[in-house]
């Protein structure tokens, strides 16, 4: 669990961050989120303090942050940013294995957890391990960084805009696979972002950032359904925000018995997903199925009064 | 794409240089080695059989640089014409002198010069297309070396007046090379050893790096005739006043002034190039290194200086470049070097004396531009620059 | 706005360098030191006024001459027609910048023997190198979008070369002057030992008889000389470059 207790930064007279305080719980991911200047990477520069608090502190596991040296507390929390940073004069291997090398892992050891993290997001050993950054593919890099960052499975991992210089249809893939890898490793991950898609699909909550201050920290459905501020509801987006409600509720939770025409959908897919399926099919049901059985059916009368639900 | 295939620009060039330079005189026959001498045509140096050979052979090379096409062929072209140029002047050498007198002396004139000069860059052209890899131009280099080896020790030039100087003094010639290279090396040596942390600190701290580059740039805008010069009575003061300096060998004139007046050239490229080298390393490389947990000394060595490697090594070629050639002053001040040789021939009117202290440096000048970025290249992390 | 340190150590130097060259007697109780015991302690064999202008106008003549020479064979190469002869200029430039000047003047006066002419070439052959290199890259560097734009407006090849092309590499090719106007006044110093009349011949002078005074008295007026040009033409290369281009 880590406790971020009051914590400020102020530069000259400027207040750059506020006393922010937040819980993030073991085993989940926070997304900040904000537009630039609000501060959001300041406060993740000063969880393993890249940034030195000028007040406030932040406990990993209860331990204060500020016990440690820097550097020794740097290498128990991943870090990975923008534009990937992976050193170009090194191995995709040995790039993966620089916080392993730091703590001084035995060789055989952190060959295999570098062969481990490669086969983990998709990249085969034998063809990847030895090339340099520069022959990856966009994609590519960014999951090298990911993978750098997860290498020595560290308490937390931090990540600053790390989707942030891929193109959209690589950015949702990276986005859908660091899901399923968190939940496969239960790591604790915060992520900052300036977009509130991202947020949306990555964060179990989502802290919204503006002027150095934490205006709303919240699960997503709580954020779109009750925005705290009229900044948080900008940020969601007015016009958008009954699509949104429903994007975040799967059919499971309005699936209602009976018989529809056309093509089923997954009781995972979202209430927005059997929206668009109505529309588009000009239908006014859908059936939904679970693990290919048929469970029942979504009407689209039932999501108009879901989406009239959100206030 | 029109280099690579039809008539060849450059080749067109060197054929209608190379042609001029036949008409030139060609080698340059004199009673001694001061007085002036008498010119002599290409058809006048050798037997009817041998300027015919040569004449075919680099009417040959000429033609084999038209074609476009094949880089190869056109180095080819370039030997053969340099081994015919070579062949004619060590064929031509022994036979003139045979009819002259007991001092007398051959060199190379005019077109001799121009025709080496047309089929060098003949071979730089064909290079240039070329453009072989680190690994093959160090084998290139070798190779020529080796050749320019064999081609002394054959004897086939020994004939022609700057070899007979060069025997006149062994000896001398042995220890300015000596000389020479202690100069340029040792400079560079210390230059390293100052420069490279003081450029490591210029990059970490803005108020030293704005003060240590102006004071460096100064430095080296001083003319280096005054540099040296200036040395002398600075030197002359330190070993007069300071206990112990004589005794390590500091005096106004010699070894130690154009030691130091080297030294300061070499310091401003050597700290701006370390100052420009980290500061190209990728600041999301940086970033990352430091935020993994990295000490700044970890960081230094494993990611910085790395990536700085290829630019502080291209700092390093300028000044061994520059010192080579700057070396040849202290001549001046008594430092030794090829120097010696360049301005002893300048006050005698010796050419060849002035030939056999400038040919060397030139060459040694040459060969460490060569190594050196063939060192660059090697350091270069990306496969796609190195080539 | 105040006058800066810099405005006034440069006019300080320039005053120095002026009294100098002018009033060479004035400086005899300051050089009197380092002469040898009943020597003279200022060069009176030739006037330092003489001596600088000959000396200046040498580097004057062969830097521009440089100039004028290496910026069209720099153009020549840069059009499509040239493009054969980019290859072989690029490694000419490079084996040709190893060449010490001083092996190069060496190495002229057996062809032009002694005196201002082999000088002159040495000068000319050397300062063509940093210029051309200069103005090659800068001319084949130029930003792809703005020549784009140059097409795209209507600009013929002459306009596009006058008014795009050669104010926007103007600055880079002005560094390379400065670099080949400083080589120049260095090479010219050692010109003297092939009889060329320049400032050097003090500094020879005070060489060849050990009179130290000689040989602070032409390095000091030669340094300062090549620090104020050098400083002259790096002002003239800022006004050149009023509003750098902003990344778009």
């Amino acid at each position: 669990m880590i406790e971020i207790d009051r914590i400020t930064k102020v530069y000259g007279d400027t207040t750059v961050v506020d006393a922010v305080s937040m819980t993030v719980d073991t085993g989940t991911i926070t997304a900040i989120v904000g537009t630039s200047g609000s501060g959001k990477t300041t406060l993740l520069r000063m969880i393993n303090r890249l940034v030195e608090p000028s007040s406030g502190e932040v406990r990993i596991n209860g331990e204060p942050t500020r016990d440690t040296a820097p550097h020794l507390l740097r290498r128990r929390i991943g870090y990975a940013i923008q534009g990937h940073g992976l050193f170009p004069h090194h191995t995709v291997a040995r790039n993966i294995a620089a916080v392993p090398r730091l703590l001084g892992w035995p060789r055989y050891r952190i060959a295999a957890r570098v062969d481990e993290l490669l086969g983990l997001f998709g990249l085969d050993p034998a063809e990847f391990r030895d090339r340099y950054p520069q022959d990856l593919s966009g994609g590519q890099q960014q999951r090298v960084g990911v993978a750098r960052a997860l290498a020595s499975r560290p308490d937390l991992l931090l990540m600053d805009e790390p989707f942030g210089a891929l193109d959209p249809i690589i950015r949702a893939r990276a986005q859908q696979d660091l899901r399923a890898i968190q939940q496969k490793l239960g790591s604790t991950i915060m992520i900052v972002t300036h977009d509130m898609d991202e947020a949306m699909s990555l964060g179990d909550r989502v802290g919204v950032m503006d002027g150095g201050r934490l205006v709303q920290y919240a699960p997503p459905q709580e954020i779109v359904a009750r925005p705290a501020t009229p900044f948080v509801a900008e940020m969601v987006g007015e016009a958008e925000r009954p699509l949104r409600f429903l994007s975040l509720i799967p059919l499971r939770d309005l699936v209602e018995p009976g018989e529809a025409e056309g093509a089923p959908l997954s009781d995972a897919a979202s209430l927005r997903d059997a929206l668009s399926a109505c529309l588009r099919s000009g239908r006014d049901a859908v059936p939904v199925t679970r693990d290919g059985a048929p469970m029942g059916r979504v009407t689209l009368a039932a999501l108009r009064r879901e989406a009239a639900r959100c206030p | 794409m029109s280099l690579r295939s039809g008539l060849s620009p450059p080749g067109l060039l060197f054929a209608v240089l190379g042609l001029g330079a036949m008409a030139l005189p060609f080698a340059t026959l004199s009673a001694n080695r001061i007085v002036a001498g008498q010119g002599l045509a290409l058809w006048q140096v050798a037997g009817p059989w041998a300027t015919a050979a040569a004449l075919a052979a680099m009417a040959l090379a000429l033609g084999l640089g038209l074609r476009g096409g094949w880089p190869w062929a056109r180095l080819l072209g370039s030997l053969l014409g340099l081994g015919a140029l070579l062949g004619l002047l060590g064929h031509a050498a022994p036979r003139l002198l045979a009819e002259a007198g007991e001092f007398a002396r051959v060199s190379p004139a005019a077109g001799a010069w121009c025709l080496l000069l047309v089929f060098m860059m003949l071979m730089a052209d064909a290079l240039s297309v070329l453009r072989p890899g680190p690994w093959l131009r160090l084998g290139l280099l070798a190779g020529a070396l080796a050749l320019l080896a064999a081609l002394f020790a054959s004897g086939l030039l020994a004939d022609l007046s700057v070899f007979q100087e060069y025997r006149a003094r062994i000896e001398g010639f042995q220890r300015a090379a000596a000389r020479h290279v202690a100069l340029a090396l040792g400079s560079l040596l210390a230059a390293g050893l100052i420069g490279f942390p003081l450029g490591i600190l210029c990059q970490r701290r803005a108020s030293l790096r704005a003060v240590a580059i102006p004071v460096l740039s100064f430095l080296q805008t001083i003319p280096s005739l005054a540099m040296f010069g200036i040395m002398i009575p600075l030197l002359s003061w330190v070993a007069a006043s300071v206990p112990g300096a004589r005794e390590l060998g500091i005096a106004g004139i010699g070894f130690a002034p154009a030691f130091l007046a080297l030294l300061l050239y070499s310091l401003l490229p050597v700290v701006a190039n370390t100052v420009a080298g980290l500061d190209a390393a990728p600041r999301a490389a940086v970033e990352a290194a430091r935020g993994m947990g990295m000490t700044p000394a970890q960081r230094l060595r494993s990611v910085e200086l790395p990536l700085a490697l290829p630019v502080i090594l291209a700092g390093l070629r300028i000044v061994l470049v520059q010192n080579i050639g700057l070396a040849v002053i202290a001549g001046l001040i008594g430092g030794g070097g090829f120097g010696t040789f360049v301005f002893q021939g300048l006050n005698q009117t010796a050419t060849d004396l002035i030939l056999l202290g400038a040919l060397p440096t030139v060459a040694l000048a040459l060969v460490a531009a060569i190594l050196m970025d063939i060192m660059v290249d090697l350091t270069r992390h990306s496969p796609g620059e190195a080539r | 706005m105040p006058v800066s340190y810099g405005t006034l150590l440069r006019a300080g130097l320039a005053l120095l360098l002026l009294a100098l060259v002018l009033w060479p007697q004035g400086f005899a109780p300051v050089f009197a030191p380092f002469a040898p015991e009943g020597g003279p302690v200022i060069y009176t064999r030739a006037s330092l006024l003489s001596l600088s202008l000959g000396h200046l106008g040498l580097v004057a003549v062969a830097t521009l001459a440089s100039t004028v020479v290496a910026v069209l064979l720099a153009i020549l190469v840069t059009r499509p027609a040239g493009a054969a002869f980019r290859p072989l200029s690029r490694t000419l430039t490079n084996v040709g910048q190893t060449f010490p000047p001083v092996a190069v003047l060496a190495l002229a006066v057996p062809v032009l023997g002694f005196g201002t002419g082999p000088t002159l070439v040495a000068l000319f052959l050397y300062g063509l190198l940093p210029i051309f290199e200069n103005a090659m890259t800068a001319l084949s560097t130029l930003p792809p979008r703005t020549m784009e734009a140059a097409r795209g407006i209507g600009l013929n090849r002459w306009q596009q070369l006058w008014q795009v092309e050669l104010p926007l590499a103007a600055p880079v090719m002005l560094a390379g002057i400065r670099l080949s106007a400083v080589i120049g006044l260095g090479t010219a110093t050692i010109g003297s030992t092939v009889a060329a009349r320049t400032l050097g011949e003090v500094i020879i002078a005070g060489l060849l008889t050990s009179n130290t005074a000689f040989v602070l008295q032409g390095g000091l007026i030669v340094g300062l000389f090549a620090v104020l040009i050098y400083d002259a033409l790096v002002q003239l290369e800022r006004r050149l470059t009023p509003g750098r281009p902003r990344p778009a």
